[in-house]
């Protein structure tokens, strides 16, 4: 059927009306954010701060700009984050709004494709920083970034590094090598703590043959990330076995996952956490291992069912509240011994580095001022659970003794340190095939044969 | 009227036994919302350690965690859940109303109005309904952040809207178009022509006959895709992610929510009390809108 097209009548013009309008207001909010993201004014001309704000002077000269800074720090440890740079924003008046999200990984990708990348981004993964440096937008820090980096350890220029040129200063560094136990569960059972690799097999099996407590408690699950903490137990023990070389030739996939080293190191690995006699201490078997969320794993530790647990400083934020985390209180955690006593004194961890997508005056500004043993003493004041391996900053800052055994690690100039492994290697690996393949030898009892095989096949040609 | 003992089908339904599954399948689905309530109610230390359905044995119950999720400030020191939730309807609304009245303007223009090339423009949005959204967000940020250009030719300016909603807005109403259209249009078709061509012989316009008739006529199309709507928009955290960014300015409650876990996903028992929030406003949607889902509006209308 067809309706003929009649007169207009005075209400059908009403359409065309609405449309402008709508155009209107959209240009309206265009011209909005378009004064609230630019330069602003107050800025640029010479400015002299005083007083508390004295020590910002080197910042000064850019008020009233805004950066913008995505990063997958999430309340309350991003509050602690701003409070850090508040009294800087304060005396410069350059803001920083931060932004955090869990799905940061995902998310950066998309919005650097998509031409809206932030300011800076906090990455925790070298790997992401390469995948970010390849797009083009990442910007090359000012000289006094560089500077700065001069404090940290020369094995960390090289995570923040790309094809050798240097990118993203780190901020924050964690300590994965720690074992956490009860004190004084180890003090009524005249337990000592382990100072070598040999010692600590020896408690465990003591532990074990007492009949009590199993000695080690673990747990893997992690939504869609299960597996990552037994990548640890891995990185660990090849680093504790054949040292810093070895283990970057393995992040490479020079010495390849079937390899007899890395297969023999599985092997050290099944020796310990995959010892039916040995674990799950308050869960079960072998197999809850895969099944208990690594939130949860520690869990027993207090109730006096497992005795040791292997998991990096961050898992203080997962003990119950009025838990206290002491050398003589409920937990405590001591470093994890190096398998081969030739060794010396070997570090996995983790780090976040800040790498900036703008080369704007205030953004380089922010991004020296967080490159500095300022800031990092800033940081480490305002609230425990971060450690810088930033030389500037004075351990006795550290008001938590987990802070401040890492620190002592991670700053200590004969520590072999090297970056987790998994966060080093192809995603389709570090955060992939490594992670199922691991689980499936906890969860349904693979041959380490199998495992290695598995992971190898995976890796992208 | 057709006579009710005669209906076979409803006559099934209506058995006792067919009562009983029901009941049974509802009491399953309810389940999960229930196990919901009831983890949102309890404190943390027993939310990690045992089942929630042990709660219904020893109970202990608080509000400790909506008064977490509602009040404690979070990233950016905001002030809780309260921005977000404002956030979410001022996205929500419009995303919501937008795609239903140009849709309804759109199948309306492509059921009844003939011109040149309407089936093919009618069967080129239906095709757009392949296209995943996921596909498309690149480079529909592209397009906002820098334009479009072909070689030196600006076809579409660049537009700064980083911070604001239209984005969101914007980019709801394109991934909502084509269903909303084939949706509308399949209703709006099937309007009996005797009511257009009586309104066509009174003299009435287009936009008359869309106003007067059209709109009222298929109220329970509009009612139930504006619940679809709003509930995907309501729920949704990608596009919000993407376009709005996490900000409290403009992000929406689930980003919100997502946050709210914490960075090692370890504070969940404040999620269940955040979804539990969440869920409340869809309710009342659902609820308010429906009846038009069974009201039968086109009862009668030529014939009286």
């Amino acid at each position: 059927m067809t309706l003929n097209p009649t007169a207009p009548s005075p209400s059908s013009r009403r359409r065309p009306v609405a449309v402008p309008a709508l155009l209107a207001a959209l240009a309206l909010t265009a011209a909005c954010s378009n004064s609230s993201g630019g330069s602003g004014g107050g800025g640029g001309t010479a400015q002299t701060l005083t007083g508390d704000c004295a020590k910002y002077q080197p910042y000064a000269g850019h008020s009233g700009t805004t950066v913008t800074m995505f990063a997958s720090i999430l309340s309350p440890e991003s509050d602690n984050l701003e409070k850090s740079w508040a009294e800087f924003s304060k005396c410069t008046g350059i803001k920083i709004s931060y932004e955090g999200s869990n799905d940061f990984e995902s998310q950066l990708p998309v919005r650097v494709a998509g031409g809206n990348a932030p300011d800076f981004a906090i990455i925790p993964q070298p790997g992401l920083l390469a995948q970010m440096v390849k797009s083009g937008k990442v910007v090359k820090p000012p000289a006094q970034t560089v500077t700065n980096q001069d404090k940290w350890s020369p094995v960390w220029k090289t995570y923040g590094s790309v094809d050798g040129t240097f990118y993203a200063a780190p901020m924050s560094a964690n300590m994965k090598s720690l074992v956490w136990y009860s004190p004084k569960t180890f003090a009524a059972a005249g337990y000592e703590v382990p100072k070598t690799w040999a010692d600590l097999m020896a408690l465990s099996d003591r532990i074990a043959k007492a009949g009590g407590p199993k000695p080690w408690c673990g747990g893997i699950a992690s939504g869609t990330a299960t597996g990552w903490p037994a990548t640890d137990w891995l990185e660990e023990v090849v680093l504790g076995t054949y040292g810093g070389d070895v283990y970057d030739q393995w992040v490479g996939h020079q010495v390849k996952f079937s390899d007899q080293k890395i297969t023999t190191a599985m092997q050290t690995v099944a020796d310990w956490m995959l010892n039916p006699a040995w674990v799950n201490g308050g869960y079960g078997d072998v197999k809850s291992i895969a099944t208990t969320t690594f939130q949860d794993a520690g869990a027993p530790i207090l109730t006096g069912k497992c005795a040791m647990l292997q998991q990096a400083s961050f898992y203080e934020a997962q003990w119950p509240k009025g838990t206290k985390v002491a050398p003589d209180g409920d937990v405590f955690a001591f470093h994890l011994p190096a398998v081969n006593p030739a060794i010396a004194n070997p570090v996995e961890g983790g780090g976040e580095f800040l790498a900036a997508f703008s080369g704007r005056p205030e953004v380089q500004a922010v991004q020296n001022y967080l490159s500095s043993s300022d800031w990092a003493s800033s940081r480490v004041r305002t609230a425990s659970g971060w450690v810088s391996a930033n030389q500037g900053v004075d351990k006795s800052l550290y008001t938590d003794p987990i802070d401040k055994l890492s620190a002592e690690a991670l700053t200590d100039p004969s520590a072999t340190f090297r970056f987790d492994a998994s966060d080093m290697m192809p995603a389709a690996i570090g955060s992939g095939q490594e992670w199922k393949s691991l689980t499936a030898w906890f969860a349904e009892g693979q041959s380490v044969q199998k495992v290695a095989g598995d992971i190898d096949a995976a890796w992208p040609k | 009227m057709t006579g009710r003992h005669r209906n076979p089908v409803r006559k099934s339904f209506s058995s006792p036994l067919a009562s009983a599954f029901v009941i049974a399948m509802t009491v399953l689905w309810t389940a999960p919302t229930l196990g919901l309530l009831v983890t949102s109610l309890r404190p943390k230390q027993d939310v990690t350690t045992d089942g929630w359905w042990n709660a219904l044995i020893h109970p202990d119950f608080g509000l400790g965690n909506y008064h977490a999720v509602l009040f404690e400030g979070g990233s950016g020191g905001s002030t809780g859940l309260m921005p977000f939730l404002v956030n979410s309807l001022a996205i929500s609304i419009p995303a919501t109303l937008f795609p239903l009245v140009l849709a309804a303007m759109a199948a309306y223009a492509l059921a009844w109005v003939r011109f040149r090339g309407s089936d093919a423009v009618f069967f080129t949005v239906f095709a757009l309904q392949v296209v995943p959204l996921q596909m498309a967000l690149i480079p529909l940020l592209r397009l906002f952040s820098s334009g479009a250009h072909l070689g030196s030719l600006t076809l579409i300016p660049a537009v700064d809207l980083k911070g604001s909603y239209a984005p969101v807005w914007l980019a709801h109403t394109m991934f909502a178009m084509p269903l909303a259209v084939f949706l509308l249009h399949n209703f709006i078709a099937q309007l009996p022509r005797d009511l257009m061509e009586a309104a066509v012989v009174d003299g009435a316009s287009h936009f008359k006959i869309f106003r007067s008739i059209v709109l009222p006529l298929c109220a329970p199309a509009l009612a139930s895709f504006a619940i679809f709507q709003f509930l995907w928009v309501w729920n949704d955290l990608l596009v919000a992610l993407t376009f709005a960014g996490g900000t409290p300015e403009v992000a929406p409650m689930t980003v919100r929510l997502a946050q709210q876990a914490g960075s090692l996903g370890g504070r969940w028992e404040l999620l269940t009390a955040g979804a539990f929030l969440s869920i409340i406003v869809p309710l009342i949607v659902f609820f308010s809108l429906q009846r038009y889902f069974v009201r039968g509006l086109l009862a009668g209308s030529v014939k009286g």
